[in-house]
């Protein structure tokens, strides 16, 4: 058989069969990373039953239909929230009755300390705004964050967030639980 | 022959494209990789609010979606709304839906399922405290609240 040279394909169109595939995945492509404020709901309970935190451990945090908010009884801000629930999970010692009460417990790699037994509870009306209760939530996770970067500073030498030993992990997230109470929610008035 | 030629006009060299369709396909390998497929069509308007101490949902597959907010065609409408998949359901709809989500997930996986809510700032909070209670009968706990990333040093 003679020898010919082989046809060459053209592949001039290549280009514009892959710039189709492209714009389709460049229009249905979403590349947001989905980031939130994760939590843990508790368990349901049948019949809520109060139990019994002492006055002292309780910081409590209410926000009511106009957004407002009432912290322990007087009227609070959101600009000073972090700062108060800071001071409020922060543990004192020696004893006094004006915080919440410490615990020292033992914990690996960072032996024996002090830890708040402080709560803090939220709670909100029907009307309030989703807006204001995720900014809220964002200032006590402000908190708590701050306290595990402190700790783990003085402990690990880096911040919380930049820790990668799990045990490291697991230490700060005993010694600082992030301890913050939903209200169970109540029916108060027309909204 | 001279020694300065005349510029003659000899015509534009043909620019070398044979390595054009490489360089779009790295770039299309990059869409098809990265791109996830949008979910569900949204029938109700999400804004999200914004925060500072977020973390990033891992886990994308694990991971079922709630909208509430204001649906967009106003015919139906300027209070809040649940969406759940493709349509507009009502508070007692969520078992049903979780009930689903777990369903179409792997045995093993059952226990890390994260419901992610993504509710429109303006919404108000009774609509979410159902949707929780909901969740929290359901036994779906881990509750992931979507916000968009805030610099910390952003006034408020």
């Amino acid at each position: 058989m003679a020898r010919r040279a082989t046809p060459e394909i053209n592949a001039g169109s290549m280009a514009d069969i892959a710039f189709l595939l492209l714009i389709f995945f460049l229009v249905t492509t979403t590349m947001d990373v989905d980031t939130g404020i994760i939590r843990r709901l508790p368990p349901p309970v049948e019949t809520p039953e109060d139990i019994k935190i002492k006055e002292r451990n309780v910081m409590n945090v209410l926000v009511n239909k106009n957004d407002r908010l009432l912290v322990n009884g007087r009227p609070g801000d959101i600009r000073t929230l972090k700062d108060e629930a800071k001071k409020f999970m922060t543990p004192v010692v020696p004893d006094n009755p004006s915080y919440p009460e410490t615990e020292v417990k033992s914990i690996p790699l960072m032996g024996d300390i002090h830890t708040s037994k402080g709560v803090i509870s939220l709670k909100n009306d029907r009307g309030t705004s989703y807006d204001i209760y995720i900014r809220v939530q964002n200032e006590l996770a402000r908190a708590f964050n701050e306290l595990r970067d402190e700790l783990s500073l003085r402990y690990f030498g880096v911040r919380f967030s930049s820790l990668t030993n799990e045990d490291q992990i697991k230490a700060i997230n005993e010694a600082v639980p992030i301890r913050i109470s939903e209200a169970e929610p109540e029916n108060i008035g027309d909204n | 022959m001279s020694k300065f030629k005349t510029k003659k006009t000899k015509g534009q060299a043909a620019i070398n494209t044979s390595s054009l369709p490489d360089i779009i396909f790295m770039l299309l390998f990059f869409f098809m990789v990265t791109t996830v497929m949008r979910e569900v069509t949204l029938k109700v308007k999400v804004k999200l609010p914004s925060a500072t101490e977020v973390q990033k949902l891992e886990k994308k597959a694990l991971v079922s979606y709630i909208y509430i907010g204001p649906p967009t065609n106003t015919m139906f409408g300027t209070e809040s709304r649940i969406q759940l998949n493709d349509q507009f359901a009502r508070v007692r709809d969520i078992p049903e839906f979780i009930a689903r989500e777990r369903e179409a997930r792997n045995e093993a996986d059952r226990g890390f399922i994260t419901t992610s809510l993504k509710v429109h700032y303006e919404t108000k909070m009774g609509v979410v405290t159902d949707v929780k209670q909901e969740m929290r009968k359901s036994g779906a706990f881990r509750i992931n609240y979507s916000t968009l990333k805030a610099q910390p040093t952003a006034a408020r």
